[in-house]
Order: C-alpha cells, then structure tokens, then sequence
C-alpha cells in the first residue's frame, strides 16, 4: 500500500539552533500519528514542516495525492500547497482564534472553505454548515453568532468542523486539547476519536499529553531535542517504552 | 503663488503615475502600487483620483467633474477650479462633451464614448480588506487568485440580512482574474463598469494604489446562484425629468416628511428636461 504520507530526513534549524532533524516516518490511509515529547522537543516546527507553515532545511514531505499519484509538497509550488492546504489537508491550531475568523458567524467559518473550492450556492452551503456544527455538537441555532460568543471548547468545536467540512483526507493538530478544562478535553477527544473512526480519518496528532494519544493514536513518535528517540505501536511504547527518554516520559505522568 | 507646472504635478512625477497606470491597463483589476505625492487639498476630496488626473490632462481636453453625480458639489467645484488654474483646461458639465471626467460615488448615465476618460476617487482599494487586514496576505490571495473569503462577506450579508445588502462597493471580478473594488458607487452602476468603450482609471491616494480597466473589459459582479447581483435603484420615476432608468437621489423637500425622488445625475436629468421631459414634480 502506499502511504499517504512519507516524510524523509526533515530537518529544521533555527540559526544554529535545532528545531527537528533527521525526521522520518511513513503514514498509511487511516491511521492517526501521535507526536509527544517535552516542551521543546521540536514537535510543532516537525508538524509546520509537514503542512507546509514552514520550508524544512533538508527532507522531502511526499503526499499521496489524488490526482498526481505521491508529490513532495515542499517542492510543489506555493498554490499548489496552498490549494491542498484548502482542500486535502486541514489544520487545527492550539488556540482556536488562530484557526477562526472570529468576526465572521459560526456558519461563514464553516462555509469559507466551500466557497474556497467553488461553492456558489448560499442554501447548499449553509445546510452543510448548519450539518457539520451539528456533527461537532454546537446548537443549529447558533449558526448565525460569531465566535466570540462562543466558550473555548464549543471554539475548538468550531474549528474542528471549518476544517473538516470539505473532506480532507489528512488532518494536522497541534495541541488540540491544549488550554481547555479536563472536563471539556474529554468531550473534545470523544468527539475527534468518533470524527476519526466514521471518516476514516488519517491524522497527526502533536501534544504532550499522553492520555491524548493512547485515546486517539495507532502509533507513536517520541521525540527528544528535535530527535525521534522512540517510535512504535501507541500501546506498546506506553506500556512498554524502550529508550530512557520515554521510560521516563511516561513514568512522569503516571506520578501526575 | 508661485508659478505651477501644467497640472501642478512636475513632470517626473506624471511619469511615475502614467507608467502605474499603463501597468494597470495591462494587468486589469491588479491594484499597481505608486508613491502618491502630497496635493493641496485633504485626503477625502480623492487626493488619489487628482493625481490620476493630473498624469492624462493635455492642455486639448474638457474635463468634468462630478460628486454623487452632480457638478456643483464644494468638493467637484474646488476640484474642476484647481485644474482650470493649474492646468488651464476647457471644462463641461456636459458629460459628452468631456474628454475626461473625474468622478465620486458614480458613473454617467449617459453611456461613454471612445477616447473618453473616467478617473474615479478610491478611498479603500482592497476588497479584501474587510475580513483579512494583513497587505501581505492579501497581496497572496491576489496574485494566487484565493478569492473564497469574498464570498464569505456576501454569506455573512444575507445571513445577517436575508439578502446580499451589499449595496456600495460591490466587489467584482475582471476578465476573470482580479477581483476588485469599484470605488464606492452604488451597485446599480456596477453592469456600467464592464464592456465600458471609455477608459476607467481608479486612484486611491492615502493607500498609494491605482488600477484601472481598459476599453471593452469583461467586469462580472460577485454573487450567490440562489441570491444573483441585482442592479437596484428606488423603484421610481424621476420627479424631475421622469426617467426611469437613471439611479436616483431621494430628497426631503418640506418639514412634513415630503420625499422626492430626482436623479443623481444632475447633466443628464437636466440635458432630459431641456428636451421637454417632464416628472411629476416639476414646476
Ligand atoms: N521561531 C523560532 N525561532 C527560533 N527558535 C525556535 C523557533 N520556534 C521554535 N524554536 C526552537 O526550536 C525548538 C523546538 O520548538 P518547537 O516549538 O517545535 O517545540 P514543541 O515540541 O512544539 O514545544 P511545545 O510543547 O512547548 O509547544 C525549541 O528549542 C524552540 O526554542
Ligand atoms: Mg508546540
Ligand atoms: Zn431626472
């Protein structure tokens, strides 16, 4: 099978400074990616790399895309990433107001990728907004607020649907749990791990909360001064871990 | 005063913005950066729209200018004395007697001829403005051609409004590439914009920026298949001259809420009546 996604040797510096480096996994279709490591470690410039956000030193990011078969989307050119950026690929932000439009109503947040690739049609386009808010458990009735009248998780719900209204085929998260209640995490994750699983879903997961990943991912990164020290089967590497590094990173929650 | 130099702009300068402009009629809708020079009046009497103006003046042309459609204005006054001081040119209230016609807030009803000029005053020329207020990723979204959130300001109009209320500024797109702001004139003259004999040049001078649409352009105006651009005007005749295919002004007329409607192009309502037209409000 090919993967939906090969990444090969990315590497990242800031200066002289290492963002990530030497980076390289392969994501197969339906399957979800968890990245953990401290802060620090190099999770989120690895993931910017990947979709795009950031131009790696060294690496090929290759997609598996639906027209051309596998592409490095770091040498594609800018529409070209920008348009699968919009199309089959999706991102959500930590903090939900970097993901929104929060001037913009609850239904115009999910309709502008619609309209993005085309639609024209203001009664299809709103039915399918109205669906999707539905789908991420926020009141029909609120289609027409902004988001600021939102609470954080409903904000974080909001994002989730404006992302995944056009049927991306790969979804990015940083920290998508990050910042909001236990409580409101839970219900988040609930609700991602359903979108997943129905959708069939391919996904990379960045947090650095484990009880995230053993929720939502097949398998696992960890990583350790821009490094992967560890990578394996979620389950096994939680239970199991085999480098130092991730004995610890996992005996430091349990303590928690 | 000290002596001017024709059309009071130095001739380098005239050059810089005639090159802008040449570039904007080779690349129609692309707003054209240009450094917009200081001009002796404040920045709303369409400082950007005198520069333009200034760079196509010949001492041969008529020029007219016309504000909310009407000549007589404080601000079309002081604009068609400055250039009769410094530039020396006939001017007409006629709009087809002019050669070049600066305008705020509409087009002619009278349709434009060939080898005519219409030089409009821009305040804000990026659409996109209104949601994304980063120049630099606009610029993307132009030269990208990333034009979805455009549509997201007419979704939020008929969510918040049951239709598109969008009634000024209404964004448009030319020959299929660039959208673009038509200055603030009423929507019910954007269908005037496209396949215009005339040369149309837009001047926004606090945001240094000129675009412009030659001769015969394709100019579509943006819209939903279920709630399509409609060019509107009051539903009425003229009180004056009777039309009823000009756009027209809506006037108060006595301390009892009387209301006249009279069109907002004064040459043309008045060219109407002087051939025996008749509104019903007519003395
Ligand atoms: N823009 C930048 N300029 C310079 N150094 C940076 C920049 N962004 C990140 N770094 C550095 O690169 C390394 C990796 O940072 P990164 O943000 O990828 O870590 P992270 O694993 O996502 O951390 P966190 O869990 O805190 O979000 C860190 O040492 C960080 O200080
Ligand atoms: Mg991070
Ligand atoms: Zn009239």
């Amino acid at each position: 099978m090919t993967p939906l996604l090969s990444v090969q040797g990315i590497t990242k510096r800031y200066g002289a400074h290492i963002g990530c480096a030497d980076v390289s996994f392969d994501l197969y279709p339906g399957e979800v990616m968890g990245i953990v490591g401290e802060s620090g470690s190099g999770k989120s410039t690895l993931l910017n790399c990947m979709a795009g956000h950031l131009t790696p030193d060294a690496g090929q990011v290759v997609f598996d895309t639906r027209t051309d078969g596998p592409r490095d989307t770091i040498t594609m050119s800018e529409p070209e990433r920008r348009m699968l950026g919009r199309t089959d690929w999706a991102f959500v932000h930590q903090h939900a107001r970097d993901g929104l439009r929060m001037g913009v109503s609850a239904g115009g947040n999910v309709g502008e990728r619609l309209m993005a690739v085309g639609e024209r049609n203001y009664g299809d386009i709103r039915d399918k907004a109205t669906d999707w808010l539905g789908r991420v458990e926020i009141d029909a009735s609120r289609v027409d607020d902004r988001p600021t009248t939102f609470s954080g998780g409903m904000q974080q719900r909001l994002q989730i649907a404006r992302n995944l209204v056009t049927g991306p085929r790969l979804v990015f998260m940083d920290e998508p749990t990050g910042g909001l209640d236990v409580s409101v995490q839970a219900r988040l994750l609930d609700l991602l791990r359903g979108l997943v699983r129905d959708m069939g879903l391919s996904a990379i997961i960045v947090t650095h909360d484990l009880a995230v990943v053993r929720l939502l991912a097949d398998r696992l990164l960890v990583m350790k001064s821009g490094r992967v020290v560890e990578a394996g089967l979620t389950d096994q590497v939680l239970d199991d871990p085999q480098h130092a590094y991730s004995q610890l990173l996992v005996s430091s929650v349990l303590q928690v | 005063m000290t002596e001017y130099n024709f059309a009071y702009l130095d001739e380098q300068t005239k050059r810089m913005i005639r090159r802008a402009i040449l570039k904007g009629l080779a690349i129609p809708g692309y707003q054209v950066p240009f450094a917009s020079r200081e001009m002796p009046m404040p920045y709303g009497w369409g400082t950007g729209g005198v520069q333009v103006s200034a760079a196509v003046l010949t001492p041969k042309d008529t020029f007219k200018v016309i504000d909310q459609g009407a000549d007589d204005t404080t601000n079309a006054v002081s604009i068609r004395t400055f250039f009769q001081r410094t530039a020396g040119v006939a001017t007409t209230t006629a709009t087809s007697d002019a050669t070049v016609i600066q305008t705020r807030h509409r087009i002619p009803e009278e349709p434009l001829h060939e080898g005519q000029i219409l030089v409009y005053q821009v305040p804000i020329p990026e659409p996109l403005r209104f949601l994304e207020p980063r120049e630099s990723e606009t610029r993307k979204m132009h030269s990208l051609e990333e034009y979805g959130l455009m549509h997201v300001k007419l979704y939020e109009d008929i969510s918040r409004h049951g239709h598109i209320a969008t009634s000024y500024a209404y964004p448009v797109k030319v020959e299929g590439r660039y959208v673009m702001d038509p200055s603030p004139i009423p929507k019910f003259d954007n269908p005037k914009l496209g396949d215009m004999a005339a040369i149309q040049l837009f001047g926004a001078g606090r945001e240094q920026r000129i675009y412009a649409l030659p001769p015969y352009t394709q100019v579509v105006s943006l819209d939903f298949e279920d709630h399509p651009f409609e060019a509107s005007k009051a539903d009425h005749p003229c009180g004056m001259c009777g039309a009823t295919d000009s756009y027209l002004d809506e006037l108060i007329i006595d301390d009892l809420g009387g209301r006249m409607f009279v069109c907002s192009d004064s040459d043309y309502c008045e060219a109407r009546q002087a051939t025996g037209h008749k509104g019903k409000d007519a003395a």
